[in-house]
């Protein structure tokens, strides 16, 4: 039945339409629009009724597929446009975008599978006996994480086309307004035309610029379907997915340096920084600071291989070398608009950093073409907030909605060993809104009572919370370093949101014994040292 | 109206040492006292000492009918949440390594180390220094006096201007069941034994028991749950049977509607249990290694001679009846934690119930303990979370035509690739339906259920309504974010399973 798979449907896509539902016609619709010949008989005056469709989306990633789907709840014509450029290094991947293929889901698993080797060793202590010798098999879990994310790939296909959305593996690009180009991998092109348009193509790991980047150095785009083993690692970059990639790789056992040109995780609290920093150094992950790579070169070709990095300090001339298997770049993403056409429609983009300034409605300087996600300008990064967004958006276009996208308080967190969740201001941010004399920061250290038996890594756990005193002591910062952060944190962020106070914080009854209940018995306060 | 009584109190307080001053002979040696030095007591006790007062704190750990005693620290940190919680990581441990394929291979798992390692951090469990202790049990001899008793049955006498009573439950034994006391154990002997308690029956369906069951189950033992009626009394009854089905699928076993008659040992040192099946009306029997009694807990109160000084008892419970203030039926004498009755049995509740009294009594506060809407947790293999009003007690409150409940069937990230059954990974959120959708329940199932429910109960406490909570931007990808997605009522029918980003 799959002789002849639809065009774009990559190997691990087919695989589980044929697991899935084997006896389905599983050949997917495409739209036989003629365009052209709309576009001839309107002549370009742009009549609504007259568009293929009522929104065109491009990129397939959360933030898009949220608001297609959404629209489609309207019924509204809607067609996605996603294509996945490979990397450097030939890898691709199917519909979904980076969250889900190279980005959350894939590095949380990771993650947990480090955290499990950690479970092993607690265990023993908790009375479990078992033989000497642990090993991690790399291929085992990239194969676990591929397929899962090969189900979901699939999955997202389907509930298109549920909802009657118009799905093309194609690269969409203006071509003159109201109107898109899609080029599908065999370079076949044809020419869609919509009343509206919304951007979501998202970011793409940025490289060096230096001699052998490209060639022998791979990204978290490449990372997470790894067809061997790393070896031993360096991490270029001190961002959270530097941090998160160090640290699952130190976890799964393998012999983990990262390469920082400045300070860790700009843009996050600095103190809960430092402090992922320090632990990650006490668990065996080596940093050189102040240096960056000036050159990559191939002692020795293999799975993995053998590379020699040449790294410059910031401060003086001092180079020095060393040996690694792999080197992972995380120092940034591009956001993805330069290739797009936005010049031919007008569509404004910050020249520096390639993003798309848009209004508190994510629209952008022409008012039929809107943007959300990653490529924003000012506006965060993350999987929840274009996917709210992208719903919000359609709810205004379509459905008569006012809500418009909060983007204040959005809470996050950071899967490196020692896990870190936020919401709010940093204290550095804080302090320089409010003034130092305004904010109080209470803040704790606290023991797990799961690390206690194992005897594990005392006054690692931090808490901290930043009120602003002029306004009833409210709660304009939250931070916990310690395991579960995210799940800790998600319930603070609401509480946050419902304005909550010291007072109230300090009156809520805790859960025991879990980590959260630091929270509520929080009482020393910076100042007082 | 708080304030004012503090006022009173104050004044009352300078009045009443003046004149112990020139007309007692015998001024009261401490400012406080405290019968039971578990967590609400010794909170109590620290915080009174903070304002400089003169404070005692007396406990004394009867043995239990097994033997086992324990330190200072009452049941939470010897018996109850602390030991229990690291049985449960345990536990969990052992699902961790099934999760990276060791278990199957020759895992087992060493009751002794386990419980070695546990008790090993127990005792280091020391009081605070200010605070005089007595290792002594307290009994009233007059409302101002207390006498102790130690061990070796030495006599100590102690006055005090205001006594707290916090001396806790203790769990009770089935007495009309024939060799319960002597061959059965209960959560008082279970951390601390020496051994691995082999096949296990446990009776009962509280909290205590299935969280039991649920942790025998993981390391491994074969474990039979037996009860009478339903499970979780008091709990959301939805989700009270989504944590016994899971424990099912998990390998506990379960005799429903079944009533144990009677205990025997065997020659080979087992312990044969009878029961009667209320259902079919026959009686069963089989033998394990170990019975373990969770028929519920009963005030410790016996000892303390509380008709002398006429504190008041509700005669059904045992517990003692106090105001909002935990004034006793006697001013000068309080209570808090599990001995009053009504309020929640839960540690922390009794640390905040304590601290705040001390408070009112010797600092300038009026702040009253607010029992309503207290967070709590159950460590079964699947964690429940839960605050506020359980759908049942919603639909009694306000009338099912007036609630809307939100709910939501979801699938840990980690459960994927684990091929972990998530079936009863589920949620709800019960809230008003009139316009603002006040939230008043929130009821989580799933791995961390506390953690996540903690942040959750102070958005609760700070009034938070369905459209505020929907505003909140998830946190991707934790379990916790799905309460951030529910839109789907239980009044539409629709499927509740969640699909995907």
């Amino acid at each position: 039945a799959f002789l002849h798979p639809p065009p774009g449907v990559t190997q691990r896509e087919l695989w589980f339409m044929r697991k899935l539902s084997p006896s389905k016609d599983m050949s997917l619709k495409h739209h036989k629009g003629n365009p052209q010949k709309l576009l001839e008989m309107n002549g370009h005056t742009a009549v609504p009724h007259s568009y293929d469709y009522d929104l065109i989306v491009i990129g397939g990633g959360s933030g898009g597929l949220a608001a297609a789907k959404e629209a489609a709840k309207y019924e509204k014509k809607v067609m996605v446009l996603d294509f996945v450029t490979p990397t450097p290094l030939g890898n691709s991947w199917g519909l979904g975008g980076t969250c889900v293929n190279v980005g959350c889901i894939p590095k949380k698993l990771m993650h947990q599978a480090a955290l499990l080797g950690q479970a092993l060793q607690d265990s023993r202590k908790f009375g479990w006996q078992f033989p000497e010798e642990v090993k991690h098999n790399w291929m085992t879990m990239t194969e676990s994480v591929q397929n899962y994310i090969g189900s979901l790939n699939w999955g997202y296909r389907v509930a298109l086309r549920e909802k009657k959305v118009t799905y093309e593996n194609a690269y969409g690009e203006f071509v003159q307004p109201h109107t898109v180009k899609a080029t599908n991998k065999r370079g076949v092109e044809k020419l869609y035309t919509a009343e509206r348009f919304l951007i979501a193509t998202g970011e793409r790991p940025r490289y060096l610029g230096i001699p052998g980047d490209k060639e022998y150095c791979i990204s978290s785009d490449d990372l997470f379907s790894l067809p061997y083993c790393p070896g031993k690692t360096l991490v270029v970059g001190a961002s959270y997915v530097a941090l998160e990639c160090a640290g699952f790789l130190a976890g799964l056992g393998l012999d983990v340096t990262v390469m920082v040109r400045s300070i860790l995780l700009r843009g996050f609290d600095q103190d809960m920084a430092n402090k992922i920093g320090e632990y990650m150094e006490e668990h065996g992950i080596k940093f050189i600071r102040e240096f960056v790579p000036i050159k990559v070169e191939q002692i020795e070709e293999g799975t993995p291989g053998r590379l020699k990095v040449t790294a410059k300090s910031t401060k003086g001339n001092e180079v020095i070398g060393g040996e690694y298997n792999t080197v992972l770049l995380a120092i940034g993403r591009d956001a993805c608009t330069r290739k797009i056409g936005l010049d031919k429609v007008g569509v404004k983009i910050n020249e520096k950093t390639g993003k798309i300034p848009v209004n508190d409605m994510e629209q952008t300087n022409v008012p039929y073409i809107y943007a959300i996600g990653d490529i924003l300008q000012d506006r965060l990064e993350l999987t929840p907030v274009a996917i709210q967004a992208g719903r919000l958006l359609v709810q205004r276009l379509y459905g008569g909605a006012t809500t418009k996208c909060d983007y204040v308080n959005v809470p996050t967190t950071v899967f490196t060993p020692l896990e870190y969740g936020a919401c709010g201001y940093s204290e550095e941010n804080a302090i320089q809104k409010f003034g130092e004399e305004n904010i109080e920061v209470y803040h704790s250290h606290f023991w797990p009572l799961e690390w206690t038996v194992p005897s594990r890594d005392n006054n690692k756990c931090y808490a901290k919370i930043i009120c602003n005193i002029r306004d009833n002591e409210r709660v304009i910062g939250f931070h916990v370093l310690g395991p579960n952060a995210g799940e800790v944190t998600q319930g603070f962020a609401a509480a946050i949101k419902c304005g909550l106070t010291k007072e109230q914080l300090d009156s809520t009854i805790g859960i025991h014994p879990v980590c959260a209940e630091v929270f509520t018995t929080l009482s020393v306060t910076k100042r007082s040292g | 109206m708080g304030k004012t009584y503090s006022l009173l109190l104050l004044f009352a307080l300078f009045d009443l040492s003046d004149h112990t001053c020139e007309n007692v002979q015998e001024q009261p040696e401490y400012d406080l006292l405290v019968i039971g030095g578990g967590s609400g007591g010794l909170a109590c006790a620290k915080e009174a000492a903070q304002f400089g007062r003169k404070v005692a704190v007396l406990d004394y750990v009867e043995p239990s009918p097994p033997g086992t005693k324990w330190g200072l620290g009452g049941t939470c940190v010897n018996v109850g949440c602390i030991p229990k919680k690291l049985m449960h990581q345990a536990a969990l441990l052992g699902s961790a390594l099934k999760d990276a394929q060791i278990l199957s291979l020759s895992a087992l798992f060493l009751f002794h180390s386990c419980s070695s390692s546990l008790n090993v951090r127990l005792c280091c469990f020391l009081p605070n220094r200010k605070v005089k202790y007595f290792n002594v049990k307290g009994s009233f001899s007059d409302p101002h006096t207390i006498r102790g008793l130690t061990k070796g049955g030495k006599e100590t006498i102690l006055t005090a201007e205001k006594i707290v009573i916090a001396t806790g439950g203790r769990p009770k034994y089935p007495i009309h069941v024939a060799g319960a006391l002597e061959y059965g154990i209960t959560s008082d002997d279970l951390f601390w034994l020496k051994e691995s308690p082999g096949k296990t029956l446990v009776v009962g369906a509280s909290y205590i028991s299935l969280e039991c069951a649920g942790f025998l189950t993981g390391i491994g033992l074969d474990t039979t749950v037996m009860m009478r009626s339903i499970p979780l009394r008091g709990f959301d009854q939805q989700m009270a049977s989504l944590v016994t089905e899971y424990m099912e699928s998990y390998g506990t076993k379960f005799l429903k509607k079944c009533i144990p008659t009677k205990v025997e040992k065997l020659e080979s040192n087992r312990l044969q249990v009878t029961w009667k099946n209320t259902d079919s009306g026959t009686e069963e029997t089989d033998s394990f290694d170990t019975v373990m009694w969770a028929v519920g807990r009963a005030p410790d109160t016996k000892a303390l001679n509380l008709e002398t000084v006429g504190v008041k008892t509700n005669s059904e419970t045992g517990k003692i009846i106090v105001d909002a203030r935990e004034a006793t039926s006697v001013p000068h004498i309080y209570a808090v934690g599990d001995i009053t009755e009504g309020r929640p049995e839960l540690t922390p509740t009794a640390i905040a119930a304590g601290k705040l009294l001390a408070q009112r009594l010797f600092g300038q506060s009026s702040e009253l303990m607010d029992y309503d809407n207290v967070p709590t947790t159950v460590f079964t293999p699947l964690e429940y979370g839960c605050v506020g009003l359980s759908e049942e007690k919603a639909v009694q409150c306000y009338g099912s035509d007036n609630i809307e409940v939100y709910h939501a069937y979801y699938k840990p990230l980690e459960f994927t690739v684990a091929e972990r059954d998530a079936t009863q990974c589920y949620m709800k959120m019960v809230c008003l339906r009139e316009r603002e959708q006040r939230i008043l329940g929130l009821h989580f199932i799933g791995p961390n259920a506390g953690e996540v429910i903690q942040g959750f109960a102070l958005g609760i406490k700070c009034g938070a309504t369905y459209p505020q909570l929907m505003k909140t931007i998830g946190i991707h990808p934790t379990c916790a974010e799905e309460i951030t997605k529910l839109h789907i009522t239980k009044r539409s029918g629709l499927d509740a399973t969640v699909t995907g980003c």
